[in-house]
């Protein structure tokens, strides 16, 4: 790619992102607007895949949300729009993508922790 | 009408004023350089001549060379002239250097480019015919052209009948494109969406003539 793309896209890449890994529980604070005034969500929840690369890297966050239902997310990382990504824990996972949560319900859900 | 030569260098994504993801093409576009005003008076028409392109001097042939060094002007590879209403004259100096500031964002623009060649082609490709029957006792026919026309009367094929060809490598300009961002220190600008042509390939953009705002 050419040098020149590239300088264009790193003004999109923010710098102060933590390093982000698969099986993270992470709490990501977005900025919804509706009408006119603005608010901050978070929602948090386990990375379970991470796609894309430079400013184009998304995330998808999957939560269990109200009655037992899942609720999946994808942010793009970089984008104005999300303020803030807080990593509160690690996982010890074995793949890249962890599609195969969302057969498993309750404590079978669960992933190994890992202190880092 | 304003415009500008350069080459196109790739696709990426980037977020807009807005904070939404488009896909966009970057340009390189400049420095330009004006390099002939053509006056009503003197060539029947009105237009500005602009070049793009330092080459070293050998690159160029004896009439290049003198058309540009008569003015002082660097030995350019490109010159592409842009038709502006009699009136726009005014607004350019001969060897004045244009850059991608003469965008704004926001602006919309068309970009002209020659297309990626496809060579020969058929008509499923080329024109988007319909595809054949792959079964029912039908046998190499799946993407052949069909009918031509009608029998006896007329006799022929009219002309103009979309048939196999040649394909791609030919001018296309693509309209009313978005400028979503301009770089005037690297003389960047990045529009919404695809342009002709490969990377590296020859461009040139000038101001939308059917802006539909």
């Amino acid at each position: 790619m050419s040098y020149l793309i590239q300088s264009l896209e790193n003004e999109h890449v923010k710098e102060e992102l933590p390093e982000i890994r698969i099986g993270d529980i992470v709490k990501v604070h977005n900025r919804i607007v509706e009408g006119k005034s603005e608010r901050t969500q978070v929602f948090q929840g386990t990375v379970i895949a991470i796609k894309g690369q430079g400013p184009a890297t998304s995330i998808t966050v999957r939560k269990i949300g109200a009655h037992g239902i899942g609720v999946e997310r994808i942010f793009r990382v970089h984008a104005p729009r999300v303020e803030k990504i807080e990593v509160l824990r690690h996982s010890k996972v074995r793949r890249a993508k962890l599609y195969f949560l969302r057969d498993r319900v309750g404590k079978r859900a669960r992933l190994k922790q890992v202190r880092r | 009408m304003k415009g500008l030569i350069g080459r196109k260098l790739g696709m990426t994504q980037i977020f807009d004023e807005q904070g939404v993801m488009v896909p966009v093409t970057v340009l390189e576009v400049g420095p330009c350089y004006v390099t002939q005003l053509k006056t009503p008076a003197s060539d029947g028409y009105a237009a500005v001549q602009l070049g793009y392109g330092e080459v070293p001097e050998h690159r160029l042939t004896k009439g290049e060379r003198g058309h540009l060094k008569q003015k002082n002007l660097p030995t350019l590879r490109t010159l592409r002239e842009f038709r502006v209403r009699e009136e726009e004259l005014a607004e350019f100096k001969l060897g004045q250097k244009l850059l991608a500031d003469l965008f704004a964002e926001g602006d919309l623009v068309d970009v002209t480019g020659t297309s990626k060649g496809k060579g020969f082609q058929g008509g499923v490709k080329r024109h988007g015919f319909n595809r054949q029957p792959k079964t029912h006792g039908q046998s190499d026919r799946e993407r052949a052209p069909g009918a031509a026309g009608a029998g006896s009367t007329p006799g022929r094929v009219y002309k103009g009948k979309r048939a196999p060809g040649h394909m791609g490598h030919r001018r296309v300009t693509v309209q009313n494109l978005r400028v979503v961002r301009v770089d005037p220190e690297r003389n960047l600008l990045a529009v919404r969406g695809a342009v002709p042509g490969p990377k590296n390939g020859l461009v040139m953009v000038s101001l939308a003539r059917k802006n539909k705002r």
